[in-house]
């Protein structure tokens, strides 16, 4: 395959957090570099508190008094890259209905068409009028991720956007987002510490550790994404990585998912 | 669905509250009318006396054009100082230099007589419609700047950082992410503005105007006319309760849609 320009290069040194009292300093992240292909989906999976929300936040421009260097690649226009971001918990206004919130992120002129085409790409057409606080937390959770893919992003940020959800539910989000991902195909930094969660869904894992964090194995995903449906198979795939990487043990146990 | 039972609810519940009301001010008038009665004292005038004389005034006499003269100096004094104070707030409460650096002028003003405002403000602007204005407005500023400053500082970060990866311009993040949460601060402030400012116009037309209910007011004193004074303090009292009901609730309801 010929060498493509990667949509993300990253290269962060250090990122430090400044405690405001008792002065002691807290490093989030040390050496942690990454290089993502155009189109490719990444997972990076790690347990809580090894920085990854912390790496989204610099990558998405929120946080800037980092030590280090990351560069998007521009969009085939030359404009700069779109970067869409799933949070955390759905951070919809409130105070807007469904129609507004994905409306808001959008250039107005071409906004009403957008938001009638991803309400009905994620299923959710009729809630148009609706205002967050009337939904549900899985309705929730497919309007910030329409939001996310309205913008026709360079790159998708998605940091844990299936916790709190009950089993079925994490299904079909799992099955609506990779249906919007083929018929939109973007590439996707998918933050999680489910490793089982990451491959059903990724092209490559980027199995972090932490704090402070930083990679400690990169390892791609070979299996057709049709045959990630067998619980097994993930299963054994999942124990092969952990053979593989006796450093991560410990990682992983702490992260075991409760199911 | 829940908001269609909630919207045919509200009807029966604010029909019962302003039967309430009206029961209420009925009663009130009621008490007036029996010790005006019973006194029998020109200082006292009757209910029933004072709103002959409203309706008197309301047609033939000067009513109508001082309480527009003072409607439109209370609007004046309201926009510049919701305006200025809204404004001073949200900047004292997004930074923490600037609110260090000015924390003290606000409570120095807040602790200022109105009248020392309205005394000083006449004796370096002169006796003039600006001086007026700006005096009432003073009044109200720090009040508001010390409200909208509470809610500058409870702005959920998480939603601007949502807007800032999103790349949201400024002014849409503004109207839409950062207004939104500020609006039941600016309407705690507009309501008991409102009632300060219309009070101290009141003052500042006693001491520097030649036209306004304050200024009648302080003629039918000088002529010991309780009558006129209680029939001019009513209408005005009618025309702000008026505002609140026709302008602040409507809105207050239109803001708060979403919480239903």
């Amino acid at each position: 395959m010929a060498p493509v320009t990667p949509a993300l290069v990253a290269d962060i040194r250090e990122k430090r957090y400044a405690r405001a009292r008792g002065g002691k300093s807290h490093v989030a992240l040390a050496g942690l570099s990454l290089k993502v292909a155009a189109g490719e989906f990444v997972a990076l999976v790690g347990p809580s508190g090894c920085g990854k929300t912390t790496f989204l936040n610099i990558v998405a421009g929120l946080d800037r008094n980092f030590d280090g260097d990351f560069q998007l690649a521009p969009r085939a226009d030359g404009g700069p890259a779109q970067v869409g971001y799933v949070f955390q918990e759905p951070r919809l206004l409130p105070w807007r209905t469904v129609h507004e919130n994905i409306a808001l992120v959008l250039p107005p002129h071409r906004a009403a068409a957008v938001v009638e085409d991803m309400l009905k790409a994620v299923g959710l057409a009729a809630a148009r009028d609706l205002y967050p606080p009337q939904l549900s937390v899985g309705m929730s959770r497919r309007v910030a991720i329409a939001r996310a893919f309205a913008i026709e992003p360079d790159l998708l940020l998605m940091d844990e956007p299936f916790v709190s959800l009950d089993h079925d539910s994490v299904e079909q989000l799992r099955d609506l987002l990779l249906g919007l991902w083929h018929a939109r195909p973007t590439t996707v930094l998918f933050v999680t510490h489910d490793m089982r969660e990451a491959l059903v869904l990724a092209d490559r894992l980027v199995l972090l550790s932490g704090p402070p964090g930083h990679v400690v194995a990169d390892v791609p995903v070979s299996l057709a994404r049709n045959l990630r449906h067998s619980g097994a198979e993930i299963e054994r795939l999942r124990e092969e990585i952990l053979r593989r990487h006796r450093e991560l043990i410990g990682a992983a146990a702490a992260a075991a998912p409760v199911e | 669905m829940s908001t269609a039972t909630g919207q045919r609810a509200s009807p029966w519940a604010a029909a019962s509250s302003l039967a309430q009301r009206v029961g209420s001010v009925a009663l009130f008038i009621a008490v007036w009318q029996i010790a005006a009665d019973a006194v029998h004292s020109r200082l006292l005038p009757s209910a029933s006396a004072v709103f002959v004389v409203l309706a008197r005034e309301c047609v033939h006499g000067p009513l109508l054009f001082n309480l527009g003269i003072t409607l439109a100096r209370v609007a004046a004094a309201f926009i510049v100082a919701m305006a200025l104070g809204t404004a001073i707030g949200i900047v004292m409460g997004r930074s923490r230099t600037i609110d260090a650096l000015f924390d003290s002028w606000l409570v120095l003003l807040l602790n200022l007589p109105a009248l020392v405002i309205i005394v000083l403000a006449y004796v370096w602007f002169g006796l003039t419609e600006a001086a007026a204005i700006g005096a009432v407005a003073v009044n109200k500023i720090p009040n508001t700047a010390v409200t909208l400053r509470e809610g500058a500082r409870a702005l959920d970060r998480s939603y601007s950082d949502m807007a800032a990866s999103f790349h949201v311009g400024r002014w849409r993040t503004l109207r839409h992410v950062i207004m939104p949460q500020l609006y039941p601060y600016i309407f705690a402030a507009a309501r008991s503005g409102l009632a300060l400012v219309w009070k101290i116009v009141l003052i500042v037309e006693l001491l520097g105007r030649s036209n306004g209910v304050g200024f009648q007011i302080q003629l039918y004193f000088q002529q010991f006319d309780v009558t006129r004074i209680l029939a001019y303090s009513i209408a005005f009292m009618l025309v702000i309760q008026l505002i609140e009901w026709a302008i602040f609730q409507p809105l207050e309801r239109r803001a708060a849609r979403w919480r239903q």
